[in-house]
């Protein structure tokens, strides 16, 4: 690999992390990103052919429990944060475009 | 009258009913009261809810019931823990309004055990950062100096100790962020093996390393935190099983000294620290000779790698972790959003601050179609080489010996324009979190300017008891732990 991260690549990687940046920071997080990016390119000095991915430290495997009701959150802690609700429901923006007549 | 004493001391005398709890909340209360506008360790202080809680353990004591291993003890929390009590904010303006429907597992156990939590404490937003600058709701400067940073990003419950405006306080670490700032602030932080405390109520950042521990004012307190904290929690699924590894009792046998200790050692690591640094680790080294101790040379290949591959696998996580702020269920919502889209990308945008930006576009990149090989898989097989390094080291030693950080505290503003250089400061603990064992700093002398260094020793996988024994053999010997910074309140 010897992909460093340009602009374009910065404005996509923000719309995929849906951060809506301002030119200022774009510009800013570009160089950044871009000397951070070359810093990680040193794993290419190492030969990992043959080596395993280690995703986790331990010996440790899929955990199951019963499937037993336990307490829960109450549905008015759940919905205490909320920054907008309705009823029972976090509330937000229109989702589905429903100009289109179906 | 309580200036000194460290949680132990403290919690025997509030048992033994020569000072009660209330006294010593009092006094904690009031010495953050005259301290802490020039410190900035803590983001809330629970006064009256510390006062009451402090009422519960003293009546218990008064009436002769048992009471729990931290009795009546002010601690601090790190703010990235859920406490029901006020507000959880993780340093970030995105959680500023934040009240935890329910306590964290560490919180669960410390309220268990009759301890008294007196405040949140400060911390790089989302743990990202090294030297607790990154907070977007305020500023913590190093009890020691007050024109240099705490260290980071547990930098809060680091300065809050070094202070002595509280008596224990817990931290995370995810890449040396229990480790660095106890460094530099001059006091002991523990960051237990990977699954040791269950993380139940703690704020994800990267969750194959995120680690919740103590700091203290010396060793024994670690051990006694530890032993409150440490178990299973069915509620964390990484959390291990005792069958595996069962809880050691970690203060029964920490007097006592390790025969025929052998420490590992990689000479080019400690004199690639300033000198101050590396001459410290190594007249501590020199001491561990004198009770005995063989040094033995060790190699660590890919130990120079372990920051590169940090930063791709810490990110990843982070990236996929903080997908969940998106201004619907709790957090921030920006007044801009005209549609559901620009309700995540306007508050995100408004909320995280710039190095949580970057980490979650460099952590997206990494996982982004057509670099996920190149970065994401290359940078776990080589988490597996640097895990072998550490392996390797422990099959010819105890322990493995070097500094916590390259340097003493560095000045506010120092590093905050160039990411990469503060990156660079977690050189020497970043790979322990890839590995998943073990680390202590413990204090092991000044520099010329009077800023505290710290000696990491790091041990194989749920060695925490043998770890603090080894500790505790060279506290018991010097009175670096004891020293503490003149503060004007």
């Amino acid at each position: 690999m010897n992909q460093n991260i340009n602009r374009q690549q910065v404005e996509r990687v923000a719309h995929l992390s849906r951060l809506d940046l301002t030119e200022k920071e774009l510009e800013l997080f570009s160089g950044q990103l871009a000397a951070v990016v070359e810093y990680i390119q040193k794993l290419n000095e190492l030969k990992t052919n043959g080596v395993e991915p280690l995703a986790h430290c331990l010996p440790v495997h899929n955990v199951f429990r019963n499937d037993a009701v336990k307490p829960s959150l109450a549905t008015e802690d759940a919905l205490a944060n909320a920054p907008d609700r309705t009823d029972d429901f976090f509330k937000v923006p229109r989702i589905l475009d429903d100009s289109s007549g179906a | 009258m309580l200036q000194g004493l460290n949680a132990i001391q403290l919690r025997n005398n509030i048992r033994d009913g020569q000072i009660t709890s209330r006294e010593a909340v009092e006094w904690t209360l009031e010495r953050i009261a005259n301290l802490d506008p020039g410190i900035g360790a803590y983001l809330s202080v629970f006064a009256d809810k510390a006062m009451d809680q402090a009422r519960v353990v003293d009546a218990k004591i008064a009436a002769g019931k048992p009471v729990g291993p931290l009795a009546g003890m002010p601690i601090a929390i790190k703010d990235n823990m859920c406490y029901v009590e006020g507000l959880t904010t993780c340093g970030s303006k995105i959680l500023a309004n934040f009240k935890p429907p329910y306590n964290a597992h560490a919180v669960e156990k410390l309220l268990a055990a009759d301890a008294v939590i007196v405040g949140k404490t400060n911390m790089d937003e989302f743990a990202m950062g090294s030297s607790t600058e990154n907070s977007g709701l305020q500023k913590t400067v190093n009890p020691w100096d007050t024109s240099r940073v705490p260290g980071g990003s547990s930098g809060g419950s680091a300065a809050a100790m070094a202070a002595g405006m509280c008596f224990a306080a817990l931290g995370t670490d995810t890449g040396g962020s229990i480790r660095q700032p106890a460094s530099l602030c001059g006091i002991v932080g523990l960051k237990p093996t990977y699954g040791r405390i269950s993380r139940y109520g703690l704020v994800a950042y990267g969750s194959s390393l995120d680690q919740i521990g103590p700091l203290t004012s010396c060793v024994e307190d670690a051990a006694l935190l530890l032993g409150v904290l440490a178990g299973h929690d069915e509620r964390d699924s990484t959390s291990v099983d005792e069958r595996m590894a069962p809880v050691p009792d970690y203060l029964g046998e920490l007097g006592k000294p390790i025969d025929e200790l052998k420490i590992a050692i990689v000479p080019e690591l400690i004199d690639k620290a300033e000198a101050s640094v590396r001459d410290a680790a190594k007249a501590a080294l020199e001491l561990y000779k004198k009770f005995g101790a063989t040094l033995v040379e060790v190699q660590m290949p890919h130990f120079d790698y372990s920051i590169a591959a940090y930063y791709v696998i810490a990110t990843a996580e982070a990236s996929s972790n903080l997908a969940r702020y998106d201004g619907c269920h709790y957090g921030y919502r920006s007044p801009h959003a005209h549609d559901y889209i620009e309700v995540y990308s306007k508050s995100r945008a408004e909320g995280f601050g710039a190095e949580v930006k970057r980490r979650i576009m460099l952590g997206t990149f990494a996982l982004s179609s057509g670099y996920y090989d190149a970065y994401y898989l290359k940078a776990l097989k080589v988490r597996n080489l640097i895990r072998q390094d550490y392996t390797n080291a422990f099959a010819k030693a105890d322990c493995l010996m070097m500094p916590v950080a390259p340097t003493t505290a560095f000045k506010l503003g120092e590093k905050t324009d160039d990411p990469l250089q503060m990156y660079l400061a977690d050189v020497y603990t970043i790979a322990v979190n890839l590995a998943g064992v073990p680390g202590v700093s413990i204090p092991c002398g000044f520099d010329e300017k009077r800023l505290p260094i710290g000696l990491q020793i790091i041990g194989p996988a749920f060695s925490e008891d043998k770890l603090l024994r080894i500790g505790r053999m060279f506290e018991s010997k010097t009175d670096y732990h004891k020293q503490r910074p003149t503060l004007q309140g």
